[in-house]
Order: structure tokens, then sequence, then C-alpha cells
């Protein structure tokens, strides 16, 4: 087998669909974008695609687990601030701080009169411990009021309505724990990662293609996820919770599994968007934010990890143009596109290119791997279910549902005749 | 509570919402391979039985013991692991996942969240999936979107996820409504190949269908045992004519 029939059976990456999809995104992000725009612009799609870390991660949340939470804010700022403050510590050595009263310490401390570094600081001068901690801290917190919630059954809207409530509660920490934390300013002035110039052009290309790398993990990871039973059992939970309790499942440990997984990558994306923009400040984990995060994943289409990834970039790109041009219009064309896309597009772009791609039969082997996606409409079904049929009765040999399911076509076949007589009873 | 020998011991159970007894002391047990049959107008606590048995809703005071092991202290899942199924009165299935798929996702292995990370599909899992979709005449619709089967369809794909996990009691709330009269007779065939090595509790309306079936009926009113015993003896009950089967 060569190489891309390999790929083309894999059911992890989704048939021949879901590896031209991400080849094609794999170009654009390393080839196409890299080829055709500046270093500033670059630099601003690399920040863009932090936030796709987040967008990818409610894919699974919500997308596919039906779990909307309205504040990974809170996880992507965690990640951030982890990232932010041990290149602060770096920035604030005590050569470049002796204008301060306390040298040393970073600057803000020394405005709001702290005169040594607060003990929760300390390891943070250590970047395997930051980056350790900006894998497990937000983990571990979205577990706590994962664990809170889902164990004691809270969900739907009022899951929401709590998640945005902590992300309110933690902006507003932020900004009164001043000397802690930078207050609504933020930590800025981040320089230098063991020695290395974050600041450089060619530092922002290389991190540009660190984050891109970072962020086809998370993609390829989340395929993983959906292509397993516990995949099968999100949409389940998503569509029939009792019934998978039901079946012997504690459905709220698998809730808190994919809360914390989304959790962890929205802190990895906070992370890069540190180590790339250069600050983090608390207007990243907020409510707007969050609600934010979940409008690229609407637009993108809830259920598609690629789709999800082009929401962001274009809805991030309609806000620099438009609010270069009209700044104060921005918010209300925001809200507008939300509305539209939930009431007219409920699938989003993902879910716009799949129409087409059905109508005009662009990928043949599409059907079998759909039915993992997200619920489709009852005509594509209906297409779907003619397709399956047709298959069975003349015992013709399915091309995209290759390895994993041709034995049970096989069998099918065989009894296909029986099949047949008691669908005529069913017409 | 004592121990006994029957599969399911139900003994003095009580549920009260707000001061209404929905259940009033009802004792009951279900014998190995019986098929028991619950029957009795709406608001007799028919449901509620099957709720407080699986652990949907907590009693008030009572024991409920499965193989001698008290259900009343177990949270749902549990219950289901020590081999108790339930069927919803309305059909429960994923519906935007294949009839295989749903079958496949109620295969009593990788229950925890990294099992089913882990979870092959197995020749085990793939020999049981058609197993039991042939039990449950579904075969040929193994690669259908399952929101696109018939509603008595439905029901049968809901019994078969049950019969995955191989529970030793199962428990059927109105399998049969809405199903054409053929599906009815091809349903009470289902339920007597399937009560073979297990015992079945099933909540019904339908007496012609109840007389296919049961071995032996209980009849419910007010949340109380109004009779008990075989079909016949049950029908010509004064108490029982009067309150359900008389109107």
């Amino acid at each position: 087998m060569t190489l891309w029939e390999k790929m083309k059976a894999s059911p992890v990456l989704g048939g021949k669909e879901g590896v031209i999809s991400l080849a094609v995104l794999a170009a654009i992000i390393f080839v196409v974008l890299p080829l055709g725009l500046d270093i500033f612009r670059l630099n601003l799609i690399g920040k863009y695609l932090t936030y796709a870390f987040v967008a990818v991660g409610l894919v699974m949340l919500w997308g596919h687990g039906g779990i909307l939470s309205l504040g990974q804010g809170i996880f992507f700022g965690l990640g951030g601030y982890a990232m932010a403050m041990f290149l602060k510590l770096e920035a604030s050595d005590p050569l470049s701080t002796k204008i301060q009263s306390t040298p040393g310490i970073p600057d803000f401390m020394d405005w709001n009169q702290l005169t040594a570094l607060p003990w929760f600081w300390e390891p943070f001068k250590s970047l395997p411990f930051t980056i350790f901690a900006v894998l497990t801290i937000p983990a571990l917190f979205a577990y706590i009021i994962g664990y809170a919630m889902f164990k004691r059954r809270v969900g739907g809207v009022y899951f929401s309505i709590i998640t945005q409530a902590v992300a309110l509660i933690l902006s507003i920490l932020i900004v009164g724990q001043q000397g802690y934390t930078g207050g609504v300013n933020g930590m800025t002035d981040l320089r230098t990662m063991l020695g290395w110039d974050i600041r450089s052009d060619s530092a922002k290309y290389i991190l540009y293609f660190v984050n891109g790398l970072l962020l086809f993990g998370a993609i390829f990871l989340s395929k993983y996820i959906m292509s397993s039973k516990f995949g099968m059992l999100l949409l389940a939970m998503r569509d029939k919770e009792e019934r998978v309790r039901f079946s012997g499942y504690d459905v709220s440990n698998f809730k808190i599994f994919i809360f914390c997984l989304a959790a962890m990558m929205s802190a990895v994306g906070g992370a890069m968007f540190t180590l790339q923009v250069g600050f983090m400040s608390p207007s990243f984990v907020g409510i707007v934010p969050s609600i934010e995060m979940v409008i690229f994943c609407a637009v993108g289409g809830r259920a598609s990890l690629v789709g999800a990834v082009y929401g962001t970039l274009l809805v991030n790109y309609g806000k620099t143009v438009f609010s270069e041009t009209y700044p104060e219009m921005w918010l209300f064309l925001m809200g507008g596109l939300f509305i539209a896309v939930v009431m007219f597009f409920p699938s989003g772009l993902a879910g716009i290119w799949d129409k087409y791609a059905t109508k005009y039969g662009w990928f043949k082997d599409k059907a079998p791997a759909k039915k993992l996606e997200v619920s489709t409409s009852k005509v594509e079904a209906q297409a779907v279910l003619t397709e399956t049929s047709i298959e069975t009765s003349l015992a013709t040999d399915s091309t995209g549902v290759a390895t994993k399911r041709s034995p049970r076509k096989k069998a099918d076949a065989t009894s296909a005749i029986e099949g047949n007589k008691l669908r005529g009873a069913e017409a | 509570m004592s121990n006994t020998d029957f599969v399911l011991a139900v003994e003095d159970l009580t549920v009260s919402f707000d001061g209404f007894k929905a259940v009033d002391s009802l004792t009951m047990y279900i014998d190995k391979n019986e098929l028991r049959v619950l029957v009795g107008p709406n608001g007799a606590g028919k449901t509620t039985v099957l709720d407080l048995i699986c652990g949907k809703t907590k009693s008030t005071a009572g024991s409920i013991k499965f193989n001698n092991t008290e259900l009343t202290k177990l949270s749902e899942h549990e219950i289901v692991r020590s081999g108790v199924g339930r069927k919803f009165q309305n059909p429960s299935i994923y519906e935007n996942l294949s009839v295989y798929q749903n079958l496949e996702v109620s295969y009593p292995k990788g229950r925890g969240v990294f099992g089913s990370l882990t979870f092959k599909r197995t020749q085990e899992v793939e020999d049981r999936v058609r197993k039991v979709a042939e039990d449950i005449m579904l075969t040929e619709f193994l690669d259908m979107e399952s929101a696109l089967l018939s509603h008595g369809q439905k029901q049968w794909l809901e019994i078969g996820m049950l019969l995955m996990q191989e529970p030793e009691l199962l428990m059927l709330d109105e399998p049969v409504a809405g199903m054409s009269a053929k599906e009815r007779d091809q349903t009470a065939e289902l339920l007597n190949r399937i009560c073979q090595n297990r015992s079945v509790i099933v909540i019904e309306h339908d007496m012609e269908f109840v007389k296919k079936i049961a071995h032996k009926v209980t009849v419910l009113h007010q949340g109380k045992i109004l009779a008990e015993g075989p079909m016949e003896k049950v029908q010509a009950d004064e108490k029982v004519i009067e309150v359900y089967l008389g109107h």
C-alpha cells in the first residue's frame, strides 16, 4: 500500500475528503500565507491561529459533545499568563530593572510597592515548569469546574452561564490584583525566551511555524479521539444522554475529560499567543473574548475541526479589516454574523461546503465518513440511504468504507435477498 | 431484608413525591427466566417501578435486591453494569449514528474514558453486533443512519442495544407502542426468544399482546398491587375488571 492509500483508508483522517481538506489547510498555513504575506501580516495570522486552538477544542466540546462553554477565555488566558510570567521574569533581570526601588522583580510589582517576588511566581523562572504549567494548570482548573458541575448533572444553558461567570470573575480578579498580575494592562514588554529575542523577524517566522505545527497536532489528536469509541459516545451523549447513562457509562467522566482536553488546547493557544504577540492582558480572559471564540467556531462549522480554523481566520480577518475602517460598527457586525450563522447556516462554512460537495459529487467516498459527523439534513440522509441500499443489493465493493467496513459489506451481500424481502414488506 | 433465590426481589418499596405515594409498599419477586408483564391504568406507577429499579428515581423506603445485591444504594451506571437493562417508553436511540454504531456503542467493553479511547472493533464485537442485529431483524439496515428507521424498528434497535449488554434482567417500557399488527407479532416472537436466559419485565397496555408473552401478570393500581398471577386468573379478577379491564 502506498502512503496515499494508507492515508485514504485511515478512519482517523476521515477518508479521501479528510486527507484532502487537511492537505489544503496545511498548504495554506505553511506555504501560501508565509510566501504571500509580509512578516507583519503573517504575525497577525499567527495570532489568529492561536485562537484556532480554542475553536478546535470547542468543536469537540460543543459541536460533538453538545456542551457549550462560554468561558474558554479562562483557559486561553491561564495558558497565556503562565507563559507571560516566565517571559516577564526573564525580562526583569536586575540589570535592566536597576532603576526600580526593588531591582529584579517585574516592573508592575515595583509600581505597586511589592518588595519581593511572590511565592507563586518563583517556579516560573524555569521554562520546563512553565510548559508543564501551561499544560496542567488550565486542565486542572477545568477538572475542578467540570467535576463540580457534571457530577451534579448541571448542563445546558446553566453550564454556559456558570462558565461565563467564572470567566468574568477571573478577569476581574486579574484586574484587581494589579501587583501580582499587572492589572488591566496585563504583562507587557516581553522580550526574550532563554536569551532568544522573540521580537525579531526570524523569531516571528519560527514561532509562526511552531504554532502551525502545534495546531495540526491538536487537530490530529482531535481526529483520533473523534474516530474512537469516545467520539461516538460524545455524539450519543449529545443526542440521548439518559440512554448512554443507562447503557452503563458514567456520563460525567466523559464530559469532564473532553472539557479538560479543550481547556488544555486553549491553554497551548494562549501560550503561543503570548510568544507571538509579546504581551498578555485580561482582555483575552473575560466574557467578550470567550464568546468571540464560540463565534469563530460557529462560523467555521461547529462540527468540523478544519472548518473551525477557517472560521477563526475569516472572522478575525473581517475584524481587522472592519475595525480599521469602521471601528464602532464591528461589534454590531459580529453580533449580526452570529445570528445569521445560527439561523441560516447552523453548520457554518463546513456545512455550506458539504452541501455543494455532495451536490456535485466532488468526493465519491464521502457518505460513510459523513455518518460520524454531525447529523445531516433529512434530504442528505436520504441520499446516503439510497446509496447504501444500492451498494448492498448489488453487492458492489464500496471504495470509501475501506478496510474497517468491508467484512461487514460482504456479509450484507449474502443477506441481501432476505433483506430485500423485508425492505419490500416495509415499503 | 433477607436473601432469596429470586433474580429480583422488591420489598416494601415506596416512593413519595411531595407526600404523593406513586409507589406504595410494593412487594414483588421475579424468577429466573420469567417474563413478567406489569399492567394497570395510567398513573398506576408502572413506569415509576422501573425507574426505581434502574436507579433513575431514588426510593423513599424499601429494598430492591438483584441477585441479592441491594440496588437502591448504587448509581445508574453501576446498576446497569451489575446486569440490569432498561428500555424507555419512547424509543431512545442515537439518531445520528448508524444502526451498527448504535449497537457497537452499547457493547459492554471500553466503558471508561480511557477504555473508550483505546477500544478496538475486534472480531468479537463484530460477531456480537451481527448476532444481535439478526435477532432484532435489522441485519440489512446496519449501515443506515438510525434516524431513518421506522418507529417499530427503532423500538427493536433499542432492545438490541440492551441485548448487546447481555443483561440478566431486561425491563421494557411499552415495547410495541406505535407498532403495526405484524410488527407486534414479530416483537412477541422476539421477546419469547430473548427471555430464554434472562428475566424480563414488560409494561404493556395491549392485552392481546400481553396474552402472547406473559408468564405472569402484575396489575398495579395507585401504586399498589391489585392482583398478580397467570393471565387467565388476573383477567377473571373482579377488582381488576372494575378498575382496569372493564373500560
